[in-house]
């Protein structure tokens, strides 16, 4: 409709009252805060060391009721996931990312451990996916869409587990959004920042886990880099 | 919905006298000014980022057109599209024709005050498509056939046994008595009507013009499963949701959960750029972005400009007198509390709505907590002085104010008659220092006790002060 889009756009014009030379000063105050180089107000809570980072995150992500699991290496995470499933009473079986960094993690090493790669449907209780990025300021998971990442692994099952490199946490967002940038070359459809598991205090202000999305998200921290 | 703003009066006595009601909002002072409070407490630049935010939306306001024209330009390169529309019908027709294209059936939402302002549900059923509300409280609404009366809790003024009721006899079977298995049971429910649907509807708490992003925030996750799972995903939003960079909607985002609910964070903030790519497993083949006017570009330019900063975090009704005691319905329309008091008339017009902005006590918490800084009780003060001057006040409260405008306007005599009703007053109110009822004031003093006056004027102990002075 551009009869709509005109109309609209003349009405904003109107009211701002820009004459001809004030439209070109418009402009170039909108291009420098787009290129603004000066950083955002970043609460200094996340600004510390690695270490300092990853206890936050933690402490974070453990205060909304996410579970928080730490292992050194890839080919430790499975044993960490079977373990949590196991202790919850939930099934031995998951759809996980079909990621190829999510391959060198030894899979065999838990053989009740049933797994299908994919993105979840309705009828899968545990899904697995990777985490690019990690905000220690809340306790955020910062995941991407793209073909071996697909977004409703985290969303339909009723159990999350995500995997991620301690070496991805970001103290704040802003870092969390830069290191995306320079990972990808171009935007995914849908970044999800993801704080503790799905709730709702809609029925009498008394909170709830898992209202439609997950009831339990597993976080399993992985202190080797990826290669 | 039809407005009925016109008659707060009655509607807030009713809901004064609902002890149901009274018990659900006392529940937000209890809960989320609690938490607000210490969220905002816990974060020491929470204060600096208020301004931040401010600035933010000042900005982009002055340069919406620029802001507008950039979004539109990202999302299209993106491979969504952006359809716009001046006003409510527009809205509704453009998303009626996206279904239709889409050969939908049902439509899932999430939550949007947006889509509540244009009355899209009535609409798309009267052109055989099904909406389904997924986030739980305004499915609650739904099928009961209710309007939210909160921005961010929309059920707040039902009690539990009240949804129980609700709930049974939607889905029949037992009554449920715990909250726990009232969401699983809505959560069963709701599961098979996501993977049914052709369409998803949400709003967008932020644009990014940069990105060509729509950001969504929820608790429950019901955002991600509407935008994700059908074929379709159509954002609807009204034009000042624009923000220019992602770095402005990350300040303006670290104050929207505290604002709202004391989180620290929301559980779930998505950031959407359009439809699903080449390989993506999941996500809709269609993304589209509907820019709704209805009434924005009228405030732009104006005093009313700074309300449209509004984040609808909820905050200035969770801390209002009246909201609490009133409850949000008793404003009669889509938008409660001091933002809707403000809002409503322009979106109205005040002759429907003159109530609104007199539904204060001026006590201004609500500008003390809002995140962005609306000065919200000088903007309810100009639609006084509009409804004044358009004769829409009653003649008694005009009489009574040009009564007092003509004593305040006689120094002298205005003294001896404030000291004489202070001195009644006193008189009145006995050892006890609180009046229960007083003639001509019983909207007042029907739900609260006025304190009696403890010494004279202030003018006459500003002038005991004075004569005390060296
Ligand atoms: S007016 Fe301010 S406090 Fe009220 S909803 Fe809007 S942003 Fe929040």
């Amino acid at each position: 409709m551009t009869g709509a889009r005109d109309a609209v756009m003349g009405r904003v014009n109107k009211a701002l009252e820009r004459g001809d030379g004030a439209e070109a000063r418009a402009r170039g105050r909108v291009a420098a805060w787009l290129a603004d180089p000066e950083p955002n107000l970043i609460p200094r809570r996340g600004l510390r060391p690695h270490e300092g980072r990853v206890g936050l995150f933690r402490e974070m992500a453990e205060r909304v009721q996410a579970d928080v699991a730490r292992v050194p290496r890839w080919r430790d995470a499975p044993a960490a996931v079977a373990r949590y499933l196991r202790d919850r009473n939930l099934p031995q079986k998951a759809v996980m990312a079909p990621d190829r960094r999510l391959d060198r993690c030894d899979w065999e090493s838990q053989p009740l451990l049933r797994l299908s790669r994919g993105t979840a449907l309705g009828r899968d209780e545990v899904g697995i996916t990777l985490a690019l990025g990690g905000v220690a300021e809340t306790g955020t998971l910062v995941l991407a869409s793209a073909p071996e990442r697909p977004t409703m692994l985290a969303y339909l099952p009723e159990t999350c587990v995500v995997l991620l490199a301690t070496s991805r946490i970001q103290g704040d967002y802003e870092a969390a959004w830069r290191a995306l940038g320079h990972e990808l070359d171009r935007l995914p459809r849908s970044v999800n920042l993801i704080t503790g598991p799905s709730r709702t205090a809609d029925i009498a202000q008394e909170l709830q886990l898992g209202a439609h999305g997950p009831k339990r998200l597993c976080i399993v921290l992985v202190d080797e880099p990826e290669a | 919905m039809e407005p009925t703003a016109l008659a707060f009066k009655d509607n807030a006595r009713k809901a004064i006298a609902n002890p149901d009601l009274q018990d659900a909002l006392g529940r937000i002072r209890s809960g989320w000014q609690v938490t607000r409070r210490r969220a905002a407490l816990a974060l020491d630049e929470f204060e600096a980022l208020r301004d931040r935010g401010r600035d933010i939306k000042n900005h982009t306001l002055a340069h919406l057109d620029l802001y507008l024209e950039a979004f539109e330009a990202k999302v299209e390169e993106n491979g969504g599209r952006v359809h716009w529309a001046r006003d409510a019908a527009e809205a509704r027709t453009v998303v009626r024709d996206i279904c239709k294209e889409a050969g939908a059936k049902t439509v899932t939402k999430s939550k949007s005050m947006v889509t509540e302002e244009i009355a899209l549900n009535p609409y798309l059923e009267a052109n055989g498509l099904t909406p389904v509300e997924t986030d739980l409280g305004e499915w609650i609404l739904q099928v009961s056939g209710q309007a939210p009366s909160h921005l961010v809790g929309p059920v707040v003024h039902l009690t539990k046994p009240e949804i129980a009721g609700i709930m049974q006899k939607e889905l029949g079977g037992p009554r449920l008595e715990t909250a726990e298995e009232m969401v699983g049971a809505a959560r069963r429910v709701l599961r098979q009507k996501y993977q049914d649907a052709d369409v998803g509807i949400t709003g967008a708490n932020f644009l990014v013009a940069e990105t060509g992003t729509a950001i969504t925030v929820t608790n429950e996750g019901n955002a991600e499963l509407t935008h994700g799972l059908p074929r379709v995903h159509v954002v609807i939003a009204t034009i000042e949701k624009l923000v220019p960079r992602m770095l402005d909607a990350f300040t303006l985002l670290r104050l929207l959960a505290r604002s709202a609910t004391g989180q620290e964070f929301t559980s779930y903030t998505t950031l959407v750029s359009g439809p699903k790519g080449k390989g993506d497993l999941d996500g809709p083949e269609a993304f589209h972005v509907v820019l709704l006017d209805n009434g924005r570009t009228k405030m732009l330019g104006t005093a009313f400009q700074e309300m449209l900063r509004c984040i609808k975090c909820g905050a200035c009704m969770n801390h209002c007198p009246v909201y609490l005691a009133a409850g949000g319905h008793s404003y009669g329309w889509v938008y409660p509390g001091p933002m809707g008091s403000v809002l409503t008339p322009q979106l109205l017009g005040i002759e429907k709505a003159h109530p609104l902005p007199n539904a204060s006590t001026f006590c201004g918490r609500c500008e003390e907590v809002c995140p962005v800084r609306i000065p919200l009780p000088r903007l309810m003060r100009l639609w006084r002085e509009e409804a004044f001057r358009r004769d829409l006040v009653p003649p008694t409260a005009r009489r009574g104010l040009r009564l007092w405008g003509w004593l305040a306007a006689r120094p002298a005599l205005y003294r001896r008659a404030a000291g004489l009703a202070s001195g009644a007053l006193r008189l009145l109110g006995g050892r006890r220092g609180r009046l229960r009822r007083l003639p001509l004031a019983g909207g007042w003093t029907g739900s609260r006790d006025l304190p009696a006056p403890e010494g004279g004027t202030f003018m006459a102990a500003w002038k005991r002060q004075q004569g005390r002075r060296p």
